[in-house]
């Protein structure tokens, strides 16, 4: 298989996990479900550092963020699709 | 590097039947994987003598430690627990203890002496330090030279502790490392070791995971009131603000993590798939119920986890980094797994086990647990981790509250 620039963990997930290095704004990316083996393309809005996150769908204001297939933090602005999801725009609902 | 443990681990760990590695059998059976003679100072004043000794006698260990005078209570219990179980540790072979008075030396060499391995204790007051170093370094001489034709033998797999920590945490981790030590746990637990996970901060987010992973409702009820009294005695009570800016930590979001869910997340896939935690240990405890999977209540702090973790018995220690934690102990080897390319890059000296193939997808889960185990033997056997080469020996006491 080819070398994956994206990993997602489950297939309820709405991040994946960027898992190369200098991954650059505009890459096709080839992104994979661990949990089933399952890969599909989306494409990079942002240049995003490895290890951090991509939004798989257009996430909107106050929706729930899913990872592992769990509730991790609620989303304190609008992301769009490709773009870079962080603690400028997620937030845990415990606090 | 890497390649080399990818190709011993499947040899060892897939092979049928027996696993086996070189340890000391002590006095009381356990089994150790290293051979120390450690000069262990009871409180903060006895360093500068039991350092002294370690400098008269090559091949001792001294162990400072910041604490031990005017503590009382709960906190007091838990110094004399991690000092006495730090002695009876299997991966040590006599101990010599220097406090400045002799009653709570004495409480902490009777403790250690119920192992049946040596272990003699000097009190400073009313003889100065040089007098004591004098002494102690005789002790310690004889200790040593008695240690040093001590036979390994060998012992089945099964026979070993280890525990688990990860440190500098990031999305790797839980991608990669932390199943890593999952799925050693997943196949070294039915052969019969003895396991422990702890770091009960980190686990917020995770609690209900956590919970339903014990082996009944009662021992998951043991678990909860832990987890919420930390809560609630700890976090409430001394918060200003809350967790958020220490949990998760500066180097966490630099690495990607977001929120304390997704790193509690993470964390738990160190216990694997198919593990259930049979008892909820106190700080440094002792596992009672024999092998299986045990839960210890300790801090997320890297080093107080580990010294806790080593206190409680166990020999050796598994520790998935994501972002490169690089702490040691000083007399249980800390193995280092890491999936993250660019620490492996940039600080790979510190890591024992490279698993960033699982995220090349050139390496699957059970091939790195596989590659774990072996490192896991390798050690046993006596190849020094990074962090023993690099000299990391954080011994670090569990401060419950102020002193008197």
């Amino acid at each position: 298989m080819a070398v994956p620039q994206l990993l997602v963990h489950d297939n309820k997930d709405t991040v994946g996990v960027v898992v190369i290095e200098g991954l650059k704004k505009g890459t096709d990316m080839l992104c994979v479900v661990t949990h089933d083996n399952s890969s599909f393309k989306l494409k990079s809005k942002m240049d995003v550092p490895i290890g951090h996150k991509v939004a798989l769908v257009d996430i909107k204001k106050g929706d729930t963020i899913w990872k592992y297939g769990q509730d991790i933090g609620i989303a304190k602005a609008k992301i769009a699709k490709g773009e870079h999801v962080h603690v400028h725009n997620v937030k845990t609902k415990r606090w | 590097m890497a390649k080399k443990s990818k190709k011993n681990g499947k040899s060892v760990a897939k092979k049928n039947g027996s696993v086996t590695f070189q340890g000391w059998r002590r006095e009381n059976g356990r089994v150790g994987v290293r051979n120390h003679v450690i000069i262990l100072p009871l409180d903060d004043l006895s360093n500068a003598a039991c350092e002294a000794v370690a400098n008269n006698i090559k091949g001792t260990m001294a162990l400072p430690h910041a604490y031990g005078r005017l503590q009382f209570g709960e906190d007091l219990d838990l110094h004399f627990r991690t000092l006495i179980g730090t002695g009876a540790n299997p991966n040590v072979a006599a101990v010599v203890v220097i406090g400045i008075e002799d009653q709570w030396t004495k409480i902490v060499t009777d403790g250690i002496k119920k192992t049946g391995k040596p272990v003699i204790g000097f009190g400073i007051e009313g003889h100065g330090d040089i007098a004591t170093i004098a002494k102690a370094s005789y002790a310690a001489k004889e200790y040593l030279q008695w240690a040093s034709e001590l036979p390994r033998e060998a012992c089945d797999i099964s026979e070993l502790w280890v525990s688990t920590k990860c440190g500098e945490s990031d999305t790797t981790t839980g991608l990669a490392s932390c199943p890593t030590v999952g799925n050693m746990y997943d196949k070294l637990i039915p052969r019969g070791i003895y396991g422990v996970f702890g770091e009960t901060s980190e686990i917020t987010g995770g609690e209900h995971l956590a919970r339903a992973r014990a082996i009944n409702k009662k021992v998951g009820d043991k678990w909860y009131k832990v987890w919420k009294s930390y809560q609630d005695d700890v976090i409430e009570a001394h918060k200003t603000d809350d967790l958020s800016d220490s949990q998760p930590t500066k180097g966490n979001i630099a690495g990607g993590l977001t929120t304390i869910e997704e790193k509690a997340l993470g964390n738990l896939e160190k216990i694997g798939r198919e593990c259930k935690y049979i008892d909820v240990l106190e700080p440094a405890e002792a596992p009672r119920k024999g092998p299986g999977l045990y839960y210890m209540d300790t801090s997320s702090a890297a080093a107080e986890c580990v010294t806790l973790m080593a206190a409680g018995g166990y020999a050796v220690h598994t520790f998935p980094t994501g972002q490169g934690n690089v702490i040691g102990n000083p007399i249980v080897p800390v193995i280092k797994i890491s999936g993250n390319p660019k620490t492996i890059r940039t600080m790979g000296e510190h890591v024992d086990v490279d698993v960033s193939g699982i995220l090349r997808r050139e390496m699957t889960i059970p091939d790195a647990g596989d590659a774990l185990i072996d490192m896991i033997v390798r050690t046993a056997n006596g190849r020094l981790t990074a962090a023993e080469a690099l000299g990391h020996r954080e011994y670090v006491m569990t401060k419950l509250y102020r002193s008197a």
